[in-house]
């Protein structure tokens, strides 16, 4: 077992959902596969797509939806099975 | 050629600028920090005026079809060549073939790739910038897109004169000591009451999500306009007045500031009490969403003398790589 953290790749604001009526992307206990959506940012206008950087187990969500991150944030946390 | 595997956030097409068309309301658009663009387009040999590649924040990934030599400039921004690490300020060989991967900047927002004989697309109004909210110039009149496919020019750079070219350290800019940007005050601050003219210089900005190439909108304390009878012509809000010019780098105030910045609108009915005076708009426009930012009240001939400061930057630069 390793942790891993997705990371923030530029500074913005952090959405966990697509749309204020949806569902979060992610939620605490979720699988995910590398490349997934996981959190959108919000900067310069436009929204950006955040991805699992591994295959894993989201086992934290370090940031409240909506909050303030800078670039290199750590954003979710992964668990992965080695 | 170069084909764009991944445009990256938001790259987009720049030289110095369209001139002359304001009254037209069309923006002069161009690299919102020239000294970096400029910066890029010397280490490579360029005439200033050559087109370079703006990239915000996270940038392009790109696959040149032919060789080339091409220099980043601004901000901090990791780069790698087939593995090999590019380092900044410095003119590199790439060959037919080759992909440059770039990462997300480390310091600032906005890194300037120059390529010996610049992006070659056509002009539009006389000039290669892209302004995206009518979608003229550049690449198609929008930022780069995976698939893309962009033609280097021909200037007659002699590629491996240049290579190796690297720009003095201490002619440089560094983003992370920027914290004012210097203003002339001005033209509509006798709408703002006394105290709240002398807070505009005194406090922090904090720069927002919503800072791009059109303006950079700021938060921080109310700001507080003198009484008035709404004149003819003019809104209702306390910070309209009757319809004025924008300059580029003017601060308006609808409620809170907004820089007015390179692809802004030209003129309108908001007041506008200070303009961010040349040199440092370059280094607005390398200050991230979320830090802060304070203007510092200049004269214009202070503003005269700063502008011949980068100059004289520039030209050792220049002087440096002959």
């Amino acid at each position: 077992m390793t942790t891993e953290y997705v990371t923030a790749p530029m500074p913005g604001v952090f959405y966990r959902r697509p749309d204020p009526d949806d569902p979060p992307l992610v939620e605490v206990g979720d699988d995910v596969t590398e490349g997934d959506k996981v959190a959108l940012i919000g900067v310069m206008k436009n929204f950006h797509d955040v991805t699992a950087s591994h295959d894993g187990t989201v086992t934290d969500v370090l940031v409240d939806n909506e909050a303030e991150i800078e670039a290199g944030q750590e954003l979710i946390e992964l668990t992965i099975d080695d | 050629m170069i084909r764009v595997l991944d445009g990256g956030i938001s790259t987009t097409v720049q030289d110095l600028g369209r001139f002359g068309q304001y009254h037209i309301g069309m923006p002069p658009s161009g690299a919102m920090d020239l000294f970096s663009h400029r910066v890029a387009n010397a280490l490579v040999g360029n005439s200033p005026e050559a087109a370079t590649l703006e990239m915000t924040y996270g940038g392009a990934d790109l696959r040149f079809e032919e060789d080339a030599v091409v220099a980043l400039a601004g901000a901090d921004m990791p780069a790698r060549i087939d593995g090999d690490d590019v380092p900044m300020h410095e003119a590199v060989r790439v060959e037919r073939g080759q992909e440059l991967e770039t990462e997300f900047t480390t310091t600032g927002a906005r890194t300037y790739l120059a390529v010996v004989g610049g992006i070659d697309v056509p002009e539009v109004m006389g000039s290669k910038s892209t302004y995206t909210l009518v979608g003229i110039g550049g690449h198609e009149g929008r930022t780069l897109a995976d698939g893309d496919e962009l033609a280097i020019g021909e200037n007659g750079v002699d590629r491996e004169a240049v290579i190796g070219n690297r720009a003095p350290e201490s002619r440089l800019r560094d983003f992370e000591a920027i914290d004012d940007v210097r203003v002339v005050v001005g033209l509509c601050d006798y709408r703002l009451t006394d105290e709240s003219r002398e807070r505009l210089c005194e406090v922090d900005w904090k720069v927002t999500p919503e800072a791009d190439r059109v303006g950079y909108r700021l938060e921080g304390p109310e700001l507080d306009f003198v009484e008035r009878e709404q004149p003819f012509g003019a809104g209702t809000d306390p910070s309209n007045v009757v319809d004025v010019g924008y300059p580029i780098g003017s601060i308006q105030l609808p409620q809170q500031p907004i820089v007015l910045m390179r692809d802004a609108v030209t003129g309108g009915g908001y007041a506008t009490v200070a303009t961010v005076i040349s040199t440092d708009r370059d280094l607005l426009a390398q200050i991230r969403t979320h830090e802060t930012v304070r203007f510092d009240a200049v004269t214009v001939d202070e503003a005269l003398e700063a502008r011949e400061a980068a100059q004289a930057d520039l030209d050792a630069i220049r002087d440096a790589l002959e």
